[in-house]
Parts: structure tokens; C-alpha cells; sequence
């Protein structure tokens, strides 16, 4: 508008806009604003990303994230995570995250996130990447040996017990009823007795 | 349209930081470095990429240390004496619900507003020379979600609502505190600019100096001054030479020159 009012005075034309605008102009310097409430703001970044739930990988109480990613699921997109913040729809946080949860997509989008399982042999100083399939037959192997070397079946009182104590376990914080059904299968398939988890609480 | 506003119950703030976070993570700010110089504050102070800062406010009291949580941001006044102080047009806006928004591609970073601001909050960036603060999420609250910070806040310290009825429950909550022993428990709603659309409630509210909350804020007299009596008069000189250039033409006519010689 502003432009426009110079450009035609250059012209020596005062036409009835420039002339309104030129009052307008007047009129505001002299304190009386005539520019309206702007209603214009910015778009919003999440109005059209795929949206995903999932738990939040910190503490024990699992509170329910939504993961806002770029893009419609279209088979040209390469997804990137553009926002994360608390699902409302769950009764544990009803959208609510503290801050570590709240600071999510720095979690996911970290150039030094894990994505490969790193191995480091006894007395090295090196961590080395290994192949999935690798370290869970390393694992597999390591945890036959310790069985046959650790299991009692009997005590010393010669009542069956069935136990592995130089194996213990660990949950982890946000383990769905679900696997952790497995995980007792499975420790107790094994009489694993030391046992931790978060997910007791 | 409805106005909306921010309501932070200080009582309820645990000094998390997740709105904070939140912040950052939804205006999708760069992580600052920032100083420890012996506080549990994130940040000494606001910058032009942090428009929240939680306040950990020391506070002794027969000889017990206590944290009065402040959360530091934009006010969001009614009569925002930035919006005064701004020279160029479209650079700060008042939406229709209440915010105060600027717009960056309009601001000329004259940093005028800072002077105009009785809450110190706007920041300048050295790198992009604009002014940047607390948008109050315009962006979200225009498709009628709540700002960031407000929807992570675990302990209901940040509520968020039509300000109308915010008001009222702030002034039930005070009254709530005040019948629990808290004889000074109050609202902090400034009149002197025009009440707010962030408001506070304080345990002491006779003193919110120890909140680093300004008393009786209102915008400065220089800017009154400035873009009120001496704006009208500066274009009165303005307009009156004009006139009286021309009134002066057309009595006395173009001037002549007279040759020095004259012959």
C-alpha cells in the first residue's frame, strides 16, 4: 500500500485509493490506528503428518506419545519425525510428558542413536558393531554355558528346586504386559532367580 | 471472539521444565549452551530461541531456602506497550483472541518494543537482527489447541481457557490458599497494562518482586510520551510548514530574483 501511494504521487495522479491511503496515513500518524486486528497467524507444522502412538522409552510410568511424522505414508516419502508430544486419549498422562519425554524427537532424531548392537570383546578398549543374528547366538551360547554350569536341580537337602542363580534378569521400564509375559516365561523356563524390573511398579 | 489466556498457578510448579521443552521442541529451537553460575535455572535468562524460562527464585525465610517458580515469558497484555512502541506496520499484532503475535518478516529490529515491554521480554537476535518472544503457540491456538507448554504440564500448574472463566478460577484458587494459610495469596493481573493474558497465581501476591515480577507495571512514560504529545506535535510542525509554505505562495506569490547589477 505503501508503495503504491509513492508511485502514484511520481505519477502526479491522485486516484481515490491512493487518496484514501494517503488519509489513512495522515489520520495515523496524528495517534488513530485504522490497521485492523490482523487474524492471519502461522500454519501449523502437524495439521497434516502421520501420526503414530507409542510409549515413552524413559521412566516407569509409560506415559503415551504421539510421534508426528513428515509425510502421508506415501511411497515416495522418506519419513522424518517433525514433533512428538503426549497422547491425549491415555489415562496415564492424558497428554501431559515431563521433560525428558517432552524432549523425545531429540531422542529419535540423535546422530549418535544405536541401531546396530556393539560388542566389546573382554579387555578391549573398542566398542565393534555386530550383526543381530551374531550377538544373539553369542548370547544364546554364553547363557547355555552358564546354565550347565549353574543350574541345581536339587538343594542341599535333596528337595527339587530347580534353580539358576548365576544368571540374573533384567526388565526394562516400558515393557507391555505382553512381553513381559514372555520374559516370565521364559526366566522361568530357564529357573533364572535373580530378577529386576521397572515394570513392577 | 473469545479471548483465551494462560493461567500459572505457582503453587503447583515443581520446576520439571518440561514446558520448557516443550517450548523449544515445538517452535523447533536450537539447544543453547547455557552458564551455571550456581542456580537450578536452564538459562540465566530469556534469548531471542528461549521464550520460556522457569524462574527458580531463592527465597529465605527463617533461615529456610525455598524456590518461588516463576515461569518468565511474554504476558500477552491487553494494552501491550511493545505494540505502542512499534514503529513498523504489521510487526506486532494483536489477534483476535487476545495474543499478542509479532511477525518477524515486518519487524525492522529497531527494538523498540524492548524499550515498550515493562516485562523485559522481547530479545533481539544478533543473527537475523528481528525481535523474537512467546507467540502464545498462535499457531495452534488458531486451529483451537492449547499452547505446548500448557499440554505438557504434569502437575496442572499451567491451565489454559477462555479468560473470563480462567480469572474466575484463579480468584477461587487464591481464595483456597488464603482459607489454607496463606493470608497474602493473590492474582497477579497488572492494571497498569491493561491486565494480561498470562496471569499468575501467588502465594504472596503483596510482594511479586520475589517472583521477579515488576509491581506495578505499566509502559514506560517515554513511550507514552513519545508516540503520544510528541508524535501530534511533531506532525503538527510538519503539516503547519507545509501550509503555511503554501498559504505564503499564495499571498506573497513566487519569489523574484532581482538582479544585483539591475540592468
Amino acid at each position: 500500500m505503501w508503495n503504491e501511494i509513492h508511485l502514484t504521487n511520481m505519477d502526479s495522479e491522485i486516484s481515490r485509493r491512493s487518496f484514501i491511503g494517503s488519509s489513512a496515513a495522515l489520520i495515523t500518524s496524528f495517534g488513530f490506528d485504522l490497521r485492523p486486528a490482523a487474524a492471519a497467524s502461522r500454519e501449523l507444522k502437524i495439521s497434516r503428518t502421520t501420526q503414530t502412538q507409542s510409549v515413552c522409552p524413559y521412566c516407569a510410568v509409560g506415559c503415551s506419545v504421539i510421534i508426528h511424522t513428515l509425510g502421508d505414508k506415501a511411497k515416495n516419502v522418506k519419513p522424518a519425525v517433525v514433533y512428538i508430544e503426549g497422547d491425549t486419549a491415555s489415562p496415564i498422562n492424558r497428554g501431559t510428558l515431563c521433560p525428558k519425554g517432552a524432549s523425545l524427537k531429540e531422542f529419535v532424531a540423535c546422530d549418535r542413536r544405536l541401531t546396530q548392537p556393539l560388542y566389546r570383546a573382554p579387555g578391549a578398549t573398542e566398542w565393534k558393531p555386530m550383526k543381530w543374528e551374531e550377538a544373539l547366538t553369542r548370547m544364546a551360547r554364553l547363557i547355555k554355558d552358564s546354565r550347565d554350569r549353574g543350574f541345581q536341580a536339587k538343594d542341599e537337602q535333596g528337595r527339587t528346586v530347580n534353580r539358576l542363580t548365576n544368571v540374573g534378569m533384567i526388565g526394562g521400564c516400558t515393557d507391555t504386559n505382553e512381553v513381559n509375559y514372555l520374559l516370565g516365561k521364559f526366566r522361568f523356563g530357564l529357573g533364572i532367580v535373580p530378577y529386576e524390573n521397572q515394570a513392577r511398579l | 471472539m473469545m479471548h483465551v489466556a494462560k493461567l500459572i498457578d505457582t503453587t503447583l510448579c515443581i520446576g520439571c521444565k518440561a514446558c520448557e521443552v516443550a517450548c523449544q521442541q515445538w517452535n523447533d529451537q536450537e539447544y543453547t549452551l547455557g552458564t551455571f553460575d550456581g542456580s537450578y535455572q536452564t538459562m540465566p535468562d530469556l534469548a531471542p530461541n528461549f521464550w520460556n524460562l522457569i524462574k527458580f527464585n531463592e527465597y529465605e525465610r527463617d533461615g529456610k531456602l525455598s524456590w518461588l517458580m516463576a515461569k518468565y515469558q511474554c504476558m500477552h497484555c491487553v494494552a501491550p506497550g511493545c505494540l505502542k512502541a512499534c514503529p513498523a506496520p504489521g510487526a506486532i499484532v494483536t489477534l483476535a483472541n487476545g495474543t499478542v503475535d509479532f511477525a518477524q518478516e515486518n519487524c525492522i529490529g529497531c527494538g523498540y518494543c524492548i524499550t515498550g515491554c515493562p516485562f523485559d521480554v522481547p530479545r533481539l537476535s544478533n543473527t537475523t537482527k528481528k525481535v523474537y518472544k512467546c507467540s502464545l503457540c498462535s499457531d495452534r491456538t488458531a486451529v483451537g489447541l492449547e499452547p505446548a507448554c500448557i499440554k505438557t504440564c504434569p502437575t496442572n500448574c499451567l491451565t489454559f481457557g477462555e479468560r473470563d472463566a480462567l480469572l474466575h478460577g484463579a480468584e477461587a484458587r487464591a481464595q483456597e490458599l488464603r482459607a489454607d494459610g496463606h493470608a497474602e495469596a493473590g492474582v497477579y493481573n497488572p492494571a497498569g497494562v491493561g491486565g494480561t493474558h498470562v496471569f499468575y497465581v501467588l502465594a504472596n501476591a503483596a510482594r511479586p518482586e520475589d517472583y521477579g515480577l515488576p509491581k506495578d507495571p505499566s509502559v514506560p512514560w517515554t513511550v507514552r510520551l513519545w508516540k503520544g504529545p510528541v508524535k501530534w506535535l511533531g506532525t503538527m510542525v510538519l503539516v503547519g510548514g507545509i501550509l503555511g509554505t503554501f498559504f505564503h505562495y499564495v499571498r506573497y506569490g513566487p519569489k523574484e530574483a532581482h538582479d544585483v547589477e539591475g540592468d
